[in-house]
């Protein structure tokens, strides 16, 4: 049994007077993908943005209950966001390079968070680049526009930009719902590979790509956790009749 | 009439009344640079006036243009930006930032000779700064202030969530990510703007009139509390107080003047232009 | 991927080993030097942001404030206070007279003529640009409409007093062609950018369907844009009129060069007008600081502050019920 990365308890979540998360109770161990599905608008997101603090940057939005990370408080008001986010990187639903080079992208975090010299700083692009399958691709052209990179290899180009402050949770929001079936599945593969090293959260409307890719699998309907479990268990041994009508298809 | 043949004659007219217009443009353009290119010779451009204005040429007023400019950009511009930043990344609906934003709308609205008049009330007279490049540049600052505001705050808004987000995510602080991401992307439209409050700056004659325009002074300044001629202040007086000044004079000096006001104008729309495709690559 | 990999993602970085050993304390606010740093500024810039975003509010309190410091001693002057309501101004006369009622009225009608001039030009302007030129056409007037809005004030001066005067002295057979006619003609040519580009963006925002629905019920195009488009943005069109106004009112050079600055009660277009603003710029270079004129000048002053104000605060108003509609 592995240990336990980040845990909820009772969390809640507000938006000014509308409650967006409601009482979620949720364990992610480390060095397992842990998938969150649910029809849009159910509040998994919103969850996955509480786990690096992203929802601090929407006004009146405030959060009640206790999130831990490796036991430690997140929302303490001891907590160094900067030092949570650099714990718990992020990948985003659309891929949002920066409009830099390819290397600047990647040593961008790193260069913020005090690396300096040039050395370490080609070594942590080189191998975040490798980490993220894209160095064979891009190793020539390191000092072109990120923004000329096809739309799959730019999500790699910011998965690698999140490794490149080596986290040790990785955030993925839906992270594929952008990208042709081919790049889709390229970073399938790639999360697989990293999930070695990572422990890996991934918000997915994608049923196929939960089951293909994550250990367990959390069920949200309108800001509740309804069910979560190991993902066979999920996929073929429902407990909840709302999780079975929203693998079968039944919510449309 | 059947409804077919009223629509064909309103359009008519309304292409008549937009190439109108055009006409109306071109005809200014043509009587100005018509007559006033021919005056443009070296020495219009690199000497002083003489004998009362009537000959030489307007080398000071340009150079006094040169400076109020340069001093307009500088109080204004970080002013600006930071009043734009403020606005865009960090203000909440609160009473001051509906304040701020209610002042802004209002200084654009504020007519160039009230600007004129507080400057000689406040720069010139009670900060003591006497008719001078510094408080004619102050008073000229005041009034782009609006200008660069809001072409700042669009350029600033224009700059995805998405750059924000990632690089908040990747424990970047809000001061870092606006630093190094937000206002890099949003140079261009900020230096659009700035061009543009800039060209502004340069054409004005009202708010300079009182804090720092001189009818004649033949020589450069020496300090920021020099008083200088300007090119549109030179235009306003030879053209209604020297009556026996050739009419290339005045031609010559208003084709400087457009050459720079509307150069400047292109610069700033030929800018916007480019960067515009180069973010679609 | 290669097992070297492995270690190169969990070698410890250079900020990891600056932070506090304790690894149960992971997340605790960090004390190195250069967060610190950071730190503080960045609770600075916020202030320093603040700070300068609130100049402008300043700004608009001491403009106020100068203007009325400036003006108040008029109005405490028991010789010339009453003298503010009389028919004329007679600033260097003994007694000195200081009747506005000519230079407002000078004022309104030079604005008055302007705008009958360019509110159906502009507004024209605006519905060919939005609703019937072609993309190609569009794109080749509406920068060169913008290139009015680029001419200095002093320059369109010039060319009313050198050019458009004589035509209009010629054409009327006055004995001057510097009159109110001259000054609106000028003034109505700095006032169309605005009113057509800001009536454009209002018409352009007229969404889609609307033009569609009508020609579906068998409308021409000309009949959808007055029945349907136009009084659809109207509030737009409106708030671009007033911010024209509010142009003509302010605008300086050019009046103060093309309508003869006499500062009487005008009977016709025809005659000579002098305006608030002429009056400042002509008169204020020529006064004594402290005495009455000057101060009466500021008096002028404040009146136009407050027009421009109330015009400028009408169109904000108007503009933004436009948005809450939309």
């Amino acid at each position: 049994m592995s240990k336990i990365k980040i845990e909820a308890e009772n969390l809640k979540l507000f938006y000014g007077d509308f409650q967006a998360l409601k009482n979620i109770n949720l364990t992610m161990k480390e060095k397992e993908v842990t998938a969150l599905i649910g029809l849009s608008g159910c509040g998994k997101s919103t969850f996955l943005r509480c786990l690096n603090r992203m929802n601090d940057i929407i006004p009146n939005c405030h959060v009640e209950g206790k999130l831990t990370f490796e036991g430690e408080d997140i929302y303490h008001p001891d907590c160094d966001v900067v030092a949570l986010r650099k714990k718990v990187g992020m990948v985003f639903q659309a891929p949002n390079p920066f409009p830099k080079t390819v290397y600047e992208n990647v040593a961008y975090a790193p260069k913020l968070h005090g690396t300096k010299d040039r050395a370490s700083l080609d070594e942590i692009v080189e191998t975040s680049l490798k980490q993220a399958a894209l160095w064979d691709e891009v190793k020539d052209r390191l000092h072109k526009p990120a923004l000329g990179l096809s739309g799959g290899q730019q999500q790699r180009l910011c998965i690698a930009r999140a490794l490149a402050i080596k986290p040790e949770v990785l955030l993925m929001d839906e992270p594929t719902s952008a990208l042709d079936p081919i790049s889709t599945l390229k970073i399938e593969e790639l999360i697989r590979e990293l999930k070695q090293h990572y422990t890996i959260i991934i918000v997915t409307h994608n049923m196929q790509q939960a089951a293909r890719v994550s250990d367990r699998t959390a069920f949200f309907l309108v800001g509740d956790l309804v069910e979560v479990d190991d993902t066979e268990v999920i996929f073929t041994n429902p407990k909840d009749q709302r999780t079975e009508d929203y693998i079968t298809g039944r919510f449309g | 009439m059947s409804p077919k043949v009223t629509e064909k004659i309103a359009f008519a007219t309304l292409r008549a009344i937009a190439f109108f217009i055009v006409l109306c443009l071109a005809v200014v353009l043509w009587d100005i640079f018509s007559k006033g290119l021919p005056a443009l010779t070296w020495e219009f451009i690199t000497e002083n006036p003489r004998r009362g204005m009537t000959e030489g040429g307007i080398f000071p007023a340009i150079v006094g243009t040169f400076y109020l400019v340069l001093g307009t950009i500088i109080f204004a511009l970080p002013i600006g930006v930071m009043t734009a930043i403020y606005l865009v990344e960090y203000a909440k609906e609160s009473w001051a930032t509906r304040m701020i934003r209610l002042a802004v709308v209002n200084l654009a609205g504020v007519p160039s000779v009230v600007f004129g008049l507080f400057g000689l009330g406040f720069f010139v007279l009670f900060l003591g700064f006497g008719v001078s490049i510094l408080a004619g540049s102050l008073t000229l600052a005041l009034m782009i202030l609006p200008v660069i505001i809001t072409t700042s705050e669009e350029a600033l808004r224009t700059v995805p969530r998405g750059y924000r987000e990632a690089s908040l995510a990747l424990g970047a602080t809000k001061l870092q990510t606006i630093l190094f991401i937000v206002l890099p992307n949003a140079m261009p439209g900020i230096l659009t703007g700035s061009i543009l409050g800039v060209a502004r700056a340069a054409g004005e004659t009202a708010p300079i009139l009182l804090t720092v325009a001189a009818f004649f002074l033949p020589r450069l300044p020496n300090s920021i509390f020099d008083q200088v001629m300007a090119l549109p202040y030179h235009l306003y007086v030879i053209a209604t107080q020297v009556p026996h000044a050739d009419q290339s004079i005045p031609y010559g000096t208003a084709a400087v003047l457009m050459i720079l006001v509307l150069g400047l104008n292109l610069i700033a729309i030929l800018l916007r232009t480019y960067f515009r495709r180069m973010r679609k690559v | 991927m290669s097992s070297n990999q492995d270690n190169v993602a969990f070698s410890s970085n250079q900020e990891n080993a600056e932070e506090p050993g304790d690894k149960q304390k992971k997340l605790l606010k960090n004390s190195s030097r250069r967060r610190k740093a950071w730190d503080i500024f960045e609770k600075l810039s916020e202030g320093v942001l603040f700070v300068s975003a609130f100049l402008g509010v300043i700004t608009v309190i001491l403009i106020f404030l100068f203007l009325f410091k400036e003006a108040v001693p008029l109005f405490l002057d028991p010789l010339s206070a009453p003298t503010l309501t009389a028919k004329n101004w007679y600033p260097i006369s003994n007694p000195h007279i200081f009747g506005l009622w000519p230079l407002i009225a000078g004022s309104l009608i030079v604005t008055f003529g302007a705008i009958l001039i360019s509110v159906p030009l502009g507004i024209g302007a605006a519905i060919y640009l939005s609703m019937v030129a072609s993309p190609k056409v569009r794109e080749i007037l509406k920068p060169t409409i913008e290139v009015l809005a680029g001419i200095p004030s002093v320059v369109l001066g010039f060319f009313g007093l050198v050019v458009l005067a004589p035509w209009i002295k010629d054409f009327f057979g006055l004995s001057t062609g510097l009159t109110a006619l001259t000054g609106s003609i000028t003034l109505a040519l700095m006032a169309l950018p605005t009113i057509t580009s800001i009536s454009e963006d209002a018409i352009s925002s007229v969404p889609r369907k609307y033009m569609e629905a009508s020609l579906s019920m068998g409308a021409t195009r000309w009949q959808a844009i007055v029945t349907v488009i136009v009084p659809a943005a109207l509030s737009g069109i409106t708030a671009s009129v007033m911010l024209g106004i509010g142009r003509a009112i302010g605008e300086t050079m050019t009046v103060l060069m093309v309508t003869g600055n006499a500062a009487i009660i005008p009977g016709t277009m025809l005659e000579p007008v002098r305006t608030m603003t002429a009056t400042i710029a002509a008169e204020m270079g020529e006064v004594a600081r402290g005495s009455e004129h000057y101060h009466a000048l500021f008096v002028v002053g404040v009146v136009l502050f407050l027009m421009t104000f109330a015009v400028n605060y009408i169109a904000d108003l108007v503009s933004r019920r436009m948005k809450e509609v939309e």
